[in-house]
């Protein structure tokens, strides 16, 4: 029998990754938000972060999207043009306009994601106008082209987020980020506060935008269910440390770490 | 005239033009900064002017630290010299910098005014000072300060198209009649205050020199003479002034800004210049319009101005 | 020829640190190598670890010692060791895995799960949605529950749906956890016959078959999955 050539790494593709996290930390006061998060993003990769309230995984989603200086550690993105910059030391103005072109931000309340007060087709195209759009009938389309995909009624284009449902107000979030096409987006509990029926639909359509688009995803959720069905790669996070990180199906059908064991033991069969 | 020569032709229980000479210079280098960087708003002390908030008091505390003796000052209101607001506030500096006063655009040097560019042509050397209620023309979407600030630094103006294209959602058309934003200079998006979008071609390459007083928001804004000011619009949706179709009843002009006055209650109106200097200008040069003949349009038009205080601004 | 499986001294072992830290061993240090179109079942009594080594042969399971190397393209991945999203590229054309129950995605139709893999695989559209109506067809669900999505579909059906997701790309590995378990005579003989052109085309195969008819029909040998030895060496 001839010989196994072994290679550990694939040689076949080297990938570039999208994001790189190293050693991030950051406390208020005593208190730990998060310690020594490494991690590295790639291309179309969706990971998604689980852990209990406390745990560090919204501060940690904070730093990562440039809402929240680390104590210490950087965050690496590959910016257009650029390549690998720490986005820490981007110039104000660029690090807003990596925030509103290449990254989305969904957040758990709609209400910190849309405007309230401007209608349906205005935040979808809000995005659109800020790098320079000035077509009206361009702009109208391709907002009506976007609630399409994100299954909202045409007719509702005009109308006014107030007057949504939770899970409405949540796709049209989800729309309004989408448009510019970013190549990552950040979602912090995205079907928390929705009914469950509302929740699958959500994330069935969140699953297959991802997908379709090839948009890498960092999804912070306390349900397991969500990132079975969104995240390729998990971590779990346990004050503030990352202690558990692999597949997702891995981590979730064969879990090392105690606290992850605690964990997916308490959850009904996800 | 000679004024200064002529001792204290003003009230001396007052410093000269009501504000002590400390805040003047304050607000003259906050005056300064905003020509030198057209369009930015400039944040200043503002001081308590003995009139409430939405009269007018940005308006004139600049007028204060620019005026002196010898200028010679036009108050309008809405266009009209003669509403309460504009004798007011002319009264006011008759008496507090002994100034002579003008109803003639033309022999102005320094015009305060609300909501209204007048119809004649300013000329190199006026100064108009507009009373500002709102400076920030990102506010109704945005109400954190610190983020509009941010805004304006990095030009992100994104948000101010948002504000248009819900107009064209709603309406068809761009729908801001009034407080129409414009682009000063290619680089800081400003809030005309509540003038008609019909005025807002006036200000471009104007010769005068425009400031901007925001009393209550304390903030101080201009344009220096011949300065580009675009209006914001889309490309299938330019920028537009409202026509009418009909002439000014009294002075029959086609080309100024018309107010609709109710004549009485069977449905009679008339369309009147909103600016009272220039349309009287004209029916003394022989200008007539339809109702010109008309004694009670007249007195009627007239009147109604008069009553028709201020509303928007005062809130 | 390479091997297109290979096991070496893999050993598994689970730690309940929710149960008192009781440990549970399942095998200790197999062996096995699976060349292309030969098809390997997975023999043994109930509770040896069967499940549990295909599953580490797709890396839903992570070995506490050994290594599972298969040959992905050109290259051999060693699975223990290999980055997640090498995993995924490895399950994406390489390893399908056709486990027991389907796990339903909601809304999601019934010819879309079928076709998702090939899709996934970079196969035109058109070329996987054709792909997965001939399986569909040939699995025998009726053409008007295409459209829907599984969740209501009966055992049987949901299972089905299943076999002709693994069969919907040619994957040079396939492993099968009993893929006929709830099946009636004529669909089994229809998964007999896609594990036969499976093997035709050069297909290495991993099954659990409990059924003795197909596990003859399609297997070249068994693998005796002996439970964990106690063995003091």
């Amino acid at each position: 029998m001839s010989a196994l050539v072994l290679s550990e790494s694939l040689g076949t593709t080297v990938r570039q990754p999208l994001m790189r996290a190293t050693g991030v930390s950051k406390s208020y006061g005593d208190t730990i938000g998060c310690l020594d998060v490494s991690f590295t993003l790639h291309p179309g990769e969706v990971i998604g972060v689980v852990g209990e309230s406390g745990s560090g995984k919204s501060t940690l989603l904070n730093v990562l999207s440039a809402q929240l200086p680390p104590d210490a550690g950087t965050v690496e993105y590959d910016l257009r043009h650029r390549g690998m910059s720490d986005i820490f030391r981007l110039s104000e103005p660029d690090r807003r306009r990596l925030m509103r072109t290449d990254w989305g931000i969904v957040h758990q309340n709609p209400r910190d994601g849309l405007r309230m007060d401007v209608s349906a087709g205005g935040n979808v195209g809000e995005r659109l106008m800020a790098i320079g759009a000035r077509h009206y009938g361009e702009i109208r389309a391709e907002g009506l082209d976007w609630l399409a995909k994100v299954e909202l009624d045409a007719s509702r284009v005009d109308d006014k987020p107030k007057t949504f449902s939770g899970g409405m107000q949540q796709r049209l979030q989800i729309a309004r980020n989408l448009v510019t096409r970013p190549r990552l987006i950040f979602m912090d509990e995205p079907t928390g506060g929705l009914d469950v029926s509302v929740q699958a639909r959500l994330l069935d359509l969140l699953r297959g935008l991802v997908r379709e688009l090839g948009i890498a995803a960092i999804v912070v959720t306390h349900d397991l269910a969500v990132v079975r069905l969104l995240a390729d790669r998990l971590m779990v996070m346990r004050h503030g440390r990352v202690v558990e990180e692999g597949l997702t199906d891995q981590v979730l059908d064969d879990p090392h770490h105690p606290y992850t064991q605690l964990l997916v033991s308490s959850v009904l069969q996800v | 005239m000679n004024a200064v020569a002529k001792k204290a032709s003003w009230d001396e229980a007052y410093n000269f033009a009501y504000l002590d000479e400390q805040t003047k210079r304050m607000i003259r280098r906050a005056l300064l900064k905003a020509v030198a960087i057209p369009g930015y708003q400039v944040p200043f002390g503002g001081r308590e002017m003995p009139l409430a908030y939405g009269w007018g008091t940005g308006g004139m505390q600049v007028t204060a630290s620019v005026i002196g003796p010898s200028d010679t000052l036009k108050v309008i209101d809405q266009g009209a010299d003669d509403t309460t607001n504009a004798v007011s506030i002319r009264r006011f500096f008759k008496r507090v910098a002994g100034v002579a006063t003008t109803e003639a655009t033309e022999e102005a040097s320094v015009i305060q005014t609300r909501h209204r560019i007048p119809e004649k042509p300013l000329k190199e050397g006026q100064v108009l000072v507009y009373q500002v209620p709102q400076p920030e023309p990102l506010r109704k979407l945005e109400p954190r300060e610190t983020e509009t600030r941010k805004m304006h630094g990095y030009a992100e103006y994104g948000l101010m198209h948002v504000r248009l294209y819900e107009d064209i959602s709603r309406f068809g058309h761009i729908a801001t009649t009034y407080s129409y934003p414009v682009m000063v200079n290619g680089r800081y998006v400003m809030s005309p205050s509540p003038i008609p979008k019909f005025d807002n071609p006036k200000m471009e390459n104007n010769k005068a020199i425009q400031l901007f007083g925001a009393g209550r928001e304390k903030r101080i804004y201009a344009i220096p003479p011949y300065t580009r000011v675009k209006s914001l619009d889309f490309d299938d949706h330019p920028f537009e002034v409202q026509r009418w179709p009909q002439a000014c009843a009294l002075c029959g002009a086609r080309n100024s800004y018309l107010d609709e006055v109710v004549l009485d209650d069977k449905g009679g109106r008339m369309f009147v210049c909103s600016d009272t200097h220039f349309c009287a200008d004209r029916q003394e040069k022989g200008h007539r319009g339809p109702m010109a003949a008309d004694p009670a349009a007249r007195a009627f038009a007239r009147s109604s101005e008069t009553s028709e205080q201020k509303e928007d601004d005062g809130r | 020829m390479a091997p297109m499986i290979s096991v070496s001294a893999l050993s598994k072992e689970f730690t309940l640190h929710t149960q008192g830290g009781a440990r549970i061993p399942v095998f200790d240090r197999l062996d096995l190598e699976v060349m292309a179109g030969e098809c390997v079942c997975l023999h043994g009594p109930s509770g040896t670890g069967k499940s549990t080594l295909l599953r580490s042969l797709y890396a839903n399971y992570k070995p506490s010692s050994g290594h599972v190397r298969v040959l992905h393209g050109k290259d051999i991945v060693e699975l223990g060791s290999a980055e997640p999203w090498q995993i995924i590229e490895v399950r994406r054309r390489t390893v399908g895995y056709v486990s027991q129950f389907l796990r339903v995605i909601p809304r999601v139709p019934a010819l879309e799960v079928v076709a998702e893999p090939a899709r996934l695989a970079g196969v035109p559209e058109a070329e996987a949605q054709n792909r997965a109506r001939t399986l569909l067809k040939r699995l025998n669900i009726p053409e008007r529950l295409w459209s829907l999505a599984p969740t209501t579909f009966s055992g049987g059906e949901q299972q089905r749906v299943n076999v002709a997701r693994g069969f919907a790309l040619d994957y040079p590995i396939l492993l099968l956890d009993e893929p006929t378990a709830s099946l009636d005579a004529a669909n089994r003989q229809v998964v007999v016959e896609l594990i036969k052109e499976a093997k035709a085309r050069g297909a290495a195969i991993v099954g659990i078959f409990h059924d003795m008819e197909v596990r003859e029909a399609v297997a070249d040998r068994l693998f005796e999955v002996t439970a964990y030895r106690r063995d003091a060496a």
